[in-house]
């Protein structure tokens, strides 16, 4: 049984967690002042030594991706951290900067030091109001601490942060939309190359990381690449947040190291709600195929949920016990899809549109088998075809749902409807549909 | 322009403040549209025309974005956005009935106003806290762990005028002019209230600390 290990987390239960006072009372900034006496390569050679992959879904590792910036030339370059977390399924971002600002502002510091940037902009999203006021008071205090602004800690480097709010669309999460956005415009992917790397914020060498990629980094500094490749598996090194949600008992967020199994992490969260059984679950989201209960063992890591044929993603655990209509959860983040496709490209507008409309006819009875058949044809449109992972993605639980449930979707057909009754997953069931199922 | 003197010179003030921000003007756009939505209640043709002024961009410039993001209104509502979270999982969680039982309660459907101008209800996407679902946000302040009668309940307090805490947040939801102003980036000295987090977030580390674990998943 791998135990938990809590890290980014550790602090969250502390008093006023997310004031100045106490993150330094637990530690915080320590890091900073180790990273102020450090060469910038030093910084970057520490990260790709622990092995820090980027924990925004891609995985991509950090240290490789400061090095892709173009070497400075006088002229600005930019640190853009993507607090846009909106994937169906992931929040662990908003609560780790809810409660621990400063975490992310440290590792905001020591990252734009080792990039040699000046000004670094937290991107988060607008509709978490006290999240954005916590991150603005944070910054205000990290200032007044002289851990911003000029001459941090007298090493000469000089740092503003800006706390930008976004205004509701998903696709902001896309880091080239992202920086689209950033710079007043609708958030429409780009064409890549260029890649940020080269030409991000105004054309300008910018790196993208994500929050919890970003707030990981001071515990490397502090504590060393050693211990922090010492966590997690062969490839896919260091500690995470699992958020499991869903039909479970103690839905959470859970920190360990990587590698760990559904199974382990359902044990600690006492396991599928008391009289069900799991059904299907997410490994990282809405944008990860669908996995089952042959899939408890599968250890989450990069390569393990690859494996499995599915992506780790963000670690979105969302977990579905047997009262729960395949059709109906596929069919919602369809239209979540369909409605959050920027409309740049026509495969995501249209095929998301089309796909929306067969989902709503099997649901209401009004299905062929030849529909099921369309989703399949018009997911194969979509994939590898869009100009973002967005429509990419819109495909993943269309597709392993029918290869996982064909029957399901069938009993649709056959049925004229859904045969589940919708209540019976709700968390209120009435009394008259409670225990059903299994 | 039909902004009075008086507006217009108190909100290039703010603006000058947005615009400083950043290393290129254009980049305030956003937080420049939440600030004339924070004075009107929603972002009218006057505000997208004061954007643009500030900008030095087109009116269509400002209006092909301000359309784009769904926080930002066109219209006048309420002076409370109830959003019901309906993604996947807080629909199938209780997110469905909870926004059936609203929307019956209220008399209204979504992107409808209560005639009294108090509520307006939504249906939301993902709003990041699976772990509390089903999820209601009001002027995007959380109230997690919903159900039928807790959602309106807090709807019939804020229709009477009452304070309403969030389960997560600032110690009482604020009108939707006021949170958009904080969306604006101007702070309203609220970021010390409420708790640092919840009981979903910290139940990995009651976990780890091996208060509570039962073995074998089912």
């Amino acid at each position: 049984m791998t135990a938990l290990n809590p890290v980014l987390t550790k602090t969250w239960a502390n008093p006023q967690s997310w004031t100045l006072a106490s993150y330094e009372q637990s530690g915080g900034y320590a890091a900073l002042k180790k990273a102020a006496k450090k060469a910038p390569a030093e910084i970057i050679q520490a990260v790709k030594d622990s092995g820090l992959r980027g924990r925004g879904g891609a995985g991509f590792p950090t240290g490789m991706k400061w090095g892709f910036l173009s070497p400075p030339d006088g002229g600005p370059r930019y640190l853009v951290i993507n607090a846009d977390e909106s994937e169906p399924g992931t929040c662990k971002d908003v609560p780790l900067m809810m409660a621990s600002p400063h975490l992310l502002i440290e590792g905001a510091i020591i990252t734009a030091m080792a990039i040699e940037c000046d000004h670094a902009f937290i991107y988060v999203r607008g509709e978490v109001v006290h999240v954005y006021r916590r991150l603005l008071a944070a910054v205000a205090e990290a200032k007044k601490a002289g851990y911003l602004g000029r001459n941090i800690l007298g090493t000469g480097f000089d740092l503003e942060i800006t706390v930008h709010a976004g205004a509701g669309a998903y696709i902001c999460g896309e880091e080239s939309a992202l920086l689209d956005s950033l710079e007043g415009r609708r958030g429409q992917p780009r064409l890549k190359p260029p890649f940020p790397a080269v030409k991000g914020l105004y054309a300008r060498p910018t790196t993208v990381n994500n929050v919890e990629t970003i707030a990981s980094v001071p515990g490397i500094i502090d504590r060393g690449a050693a211990w922090f490749s010492g966590l997690g598996t062969e490839k896919s090194k260091g500690h995470v947040i699992y958020s499991l949600s869903g039909h479970v008992e103690r839905p959470g967020q859970y920190e360990g190291p990587l590698g760990m199994t559904l199974r382990e992490l359902l044990a600690l969260a006492g396991g599928v709600r008391a009289g069900h059984r799991l059904k299907f679950w997410t490994p990282g989201g809405s944008s990860t195929p669908i996995l089952t209960d042959k899939h408890l063992d599968v250890p989450l890591d990069y390569e393990g949920v690859e494996g499995a044929g599915s992506a780790l993603g963000t670690r979105a655990l969302q977990i579905f016990d047997e009262t729960t209509c395949v059709v109906r959860a596929v069919a919602r983040w369809t239209e979540f899809y369909k409605h959050e496709s920027c409309g740049k490209c026509t495969p995501c507008r249209e095929g998301t549109f089309w796909l929306s409309q067969i989902y709503e006819r099997l649901e209401h009875g009004e299905g062929t088998e030849a529909d099921i058949e369309q989703l399949l044809d018009t997911s194969r449109s979509i994939l590898g075809r869009s100009f973002c992972a967005l429509g990419d993605s819109a495909t993943m639980t269309i597709s392993s749902s029918i290869a996982a449930f064909r029957d399901e979707y069938m009993a649709h057909v056959s049925g004229h409807g859904c045969p589940t009754d919708p209540r019976a997953s709700s968390l209120f069931a009435v009394p008259a549909t409670k225990g059903t199922g299994a | 322009m039909t902004y009075t003197d008086e507006q217009t010179t108190r909100l290039a003030k703010d603006a000058a403040a947005i615009i400083a921000r950043y290393p290129q003007a254009r980049s305030a756009l956003l937080p420049l549209l939440h600030l004339v939505q924070s004075e009107e209640g929603f972002v009218s043709p006057d505000g997208m025309a004061f954007c643009a002024d500030r900008l030095g961009i087109s009116t269509a410039e400002v209006s092909a974005v301000a359309t784009f993001y769904t926080q930002f209104k066109r219209r006048p509502t309420g002076e409370y956005q109830v959003g019901v979270c309906t993604n996947t999982l807080c629909a199938l969680m209780g997110g469905d009935e909870v926004w059936d039982s609203l929307a019956e309660h209220l008399g209204v459907g979504n992107d409808e106003t209560t005639p009294d101008g108090k509520v307006t209800l939504e249906r939301i996407e993902c709003n990041a806290a699976c772990d509390y679902a089903p999820v209601v946000m009001v002027n995007w302040e959380f109230f997690d762990n919903q159900t039928p009668e807790s959602a309106a309940a807090v709807v019939d307090a804020l229709r009477a005028g009452k304070d309403v805490a969030p389960t997560r947040g600032a110690a009482q939801v604020c009108s939707f002019k006021e949170v958009s102003r904080v969306l604006a980036g101007f702070e309203d000295g609220r970021a010390g209230e409420g708790i640092g987090a919840g009981p979903a977030s910290l139940a990995g580390l009651e976990a780890a600390s091996g208060a509570t674990r039962t073995e074998g998943a089912k």
